[in-house]
């Protein structure tokens, strides 16, 4: 049918010039989005970079300065409750009730959805198993281990079945198990087709789990585009990274620009990236331990995008 | 602002969950308290002190007491659980990222203030009535009139809970405002036994009228000035309703 495809093409989150002033801060400046259904979107940057502004926007805990924000063709100006019952929100910093069980937790928040009350205990006890904390059901939320609040949050984030799913920095200080546990589970919820709102500042965990991103730095969008074309298209293949106090820096400086690399300096390490592609005859050329040659990863299209202005913060 | 709606309700049953579940911990403190203190002073006290207007002290004190514990309930449960609940668990913001609103959450915290206002009330006029302070059938509606109480000062409390900086700040609102209004407002004396000046400004304070329509209805000595108290409750709920849902709109919207 024609209709469906029409509309299965409408996207489900679109942003037009999207602004948030705080009072003497600009933290969104001027953003547009197009998310489509089933996509899992990545906010990649720094701290302060605007990325958990635009999700408490879409969230409608924070009101819009200027722009236009939509979910699903909804307004959070005008519909915020409509815009909210559509929405399963994972924070940054552990929200449980404290005063309930695990169990409790989640009852609680399905009525908070008018869910009926059969229908949310059968939903509660799919979600603890589906996320391995059935055995804790009756215990309280500080007896649990990060992770698993972590991974009770998502749960509690999909008890009402939402349409899409914001998740700020959702492995932010966990261990690694415990957030390769986390990215398991977020890899299988993408799969079953949830739409997913990223915000991270892990470049490991963008590349891992989202189908397209955007890197933002002071509240603008630096770059966006997938995981990859990002990669390919501001860094290239290799990253050669030499230490920038070491004798041989100027050297090596010089014969990059030869090769037609582009010389960034973060930190005590000199990077030399490649746009098309070849960085191994550079390093071969200096044959010294000092060396190394990599692939390149999202991180260095950070490092060249937000560049010299990020030390300063 | 928008209007609380029905969803006030979701996080009425969120605070009872929790209280249903704890209440063995505090049930000692709220049986024991008033019952102290209404044996202290209705007989300890009240030994050394005359008749108040033809009645025993233990007799014209025990509806200012029941008024008072009413008011504490709201005002601990509305100040401190309330604060606890918004800054260090930081439940506030789990809830109003769901269709519940604002207001909705404000609404609920008030409207479980009142219940708990209620329960006290109803509990320490059972006591009463057993001792013999109360007889009147018309006491039986101070149970409607202390949920009335509760939004008032559960109002109250979280207005002030939407403005302080920090949980010590609270205790301000109790040595400064709670306490003072507490021992003039008629609850353990006649207001007319003051200086005039004085008496005055205890008609401004919300504790006043409170005691002032529990005690007529404890005593069933029903007047005009009872319907007067109704109606200087009903505006301090009004404003301090009002005041609360913006504030805290305020506080948690930014």
């Amino acid at each position: 049918m024609s209709m469906s495809t029409e509309y299965e093409s409408e996207p489900i989150v679109l942003a037009r010039n999207l602004v948030k002033r705080y009072k003497d801060n600009l933290a969104v400046d001027g953003i547009d989005l197009t998310i489509h259904r089933g996509e899992c979107f990545g906010f990649l940057g720094p701290n302060g970079a605007g990325k958990t502004s635009t999700l408490r926007m879409a969230s409608c805990v924070s009101p819009v300065t200027s722009g236009e924000l939509l979910l699903k063709g909804k307004s959070v100006a005008t519909d915020p409750r409509g815009v909210k019952a559509l929405l399963g929100v994972v924070p940054q910093e552990n929200n449980l009730d404290t005063d309930l069980t695990v169990l409790d937790n989640l009852l609680t928040h399905a009525r908070y959805y008018n869910m009926d009350s059969t229908t949310a205990l059968a939903q509660a006890w799919e979600a603890l198993f589906l996320f391995q904390l059935g055995e804790r059901a009756h215990h309280r939320i500080d007896t649990l281990s990060g992770g698993m609040k972590r991974r009770l949050l998502i749960a509690r984030a999909l008890i009402h079945q939402p349409s899409v799913l914001l998740l700020d920095e959702p492995t932010t200080g966990l261990d690694p198990q415990a957030r390769h546990l986390v990215w398991q589970k977020l890899a299988m919820l993408k799969e079953q087709g949830i739409t997913m709102l990223l915000c991270t500042h892990y470049m490991e965990e963008a590349a891992h789990l989202c189908d397209r991103l955007v890197i933002m730095n002071h509240g603008k969008i630096l770059a966006q585009g997938t995981p990859r074309d990002l990669v390919r298209s501001h860094v290239g293949g290799k990253v050669v990274e030499v230490p920038s106090r070491g004798p041989m820096a100027d050297h090596v400086t010089t014969m990059a620009h030869q090769n037609g690399m582009k010389v960034e300096e973060h930190g005590d390490t000199l990077y030399m990236f490649s746009p098309n592609g070849e960085a191994t005859p550079l390093a071969l050329e200096l044959e010294e331990e000092q060396v190394t040659v990599r692939a390149a990863n999202l991180e260095d299209v950070f490092l060249r995008l937000a560049g010299r202005e990020l030390r300063e913060e | 602002m928008t209007l609380p709606t029905y969803r006030t309700v979701r996080v009425w049953q969120r605070n009872r969950d929790v209280f249903l579940r704890l209440w063995k911990t505090e049930i000692g403190g709220i049986i024991a308290e008033p019952i102290v203190i209404l044996a202290a002073l209705g007989f300890g006290l009240g030994f050394y002190v005359d008749d108040i207007n033809g009645r025993a002290y233990a007799e014209f004190v025990a509806p200012g007491i029941i008024a008072s514990y009413a008011m504490f309930h709201a005002v601990f449960e509305c100040t401190f659980s309330t604060y606890l609940r918004m800054e260090t668990h930081r439940i506030f913001d789990g809830i109003i990222v769901t269709p519940v609103s604002v207001e909705d959450l404000v609404m609920g915290e008030v409207a479980w203030g009142a219940t708990r206002s209620t329960l006290t009330a109803t509990a320490i006029l059972a006591f009463t009535y057993i001792l013999g302070m109360v007889s009147s059938p018309w006491a039986l509606l101070i149970i409607p009139i202390s949920f009335i109480l509760g939004l008032m000062f559960a109002s109250i409390a979280i207005t002030v809970t939407a403005i302080v900086p920090y949980l010590n700040s609270l205790n301000n609102f109790f040595t400064l405002f709670i306490t003072p209004m507490w021992f003039l407002s008629g609850v353990f004396f006649p207001l007319s036994e003051l200086p005039s000046p004085i008496s005055t400004l205890a008609w401004l304070m919300p504790l006043t009228p409170a005691a002032h329509l529990v005690r007529g209805l404890a005593f069933g000595e029903l007047s005009w000035s009872l319907l007067g108290s109704f109606l200087a409750m009903m505006g301090f709920l009004a404003l301090f309703l009002t005041l609360a849902l913006r504030l805290m709109r305020k506080r948690l919207i930014i």
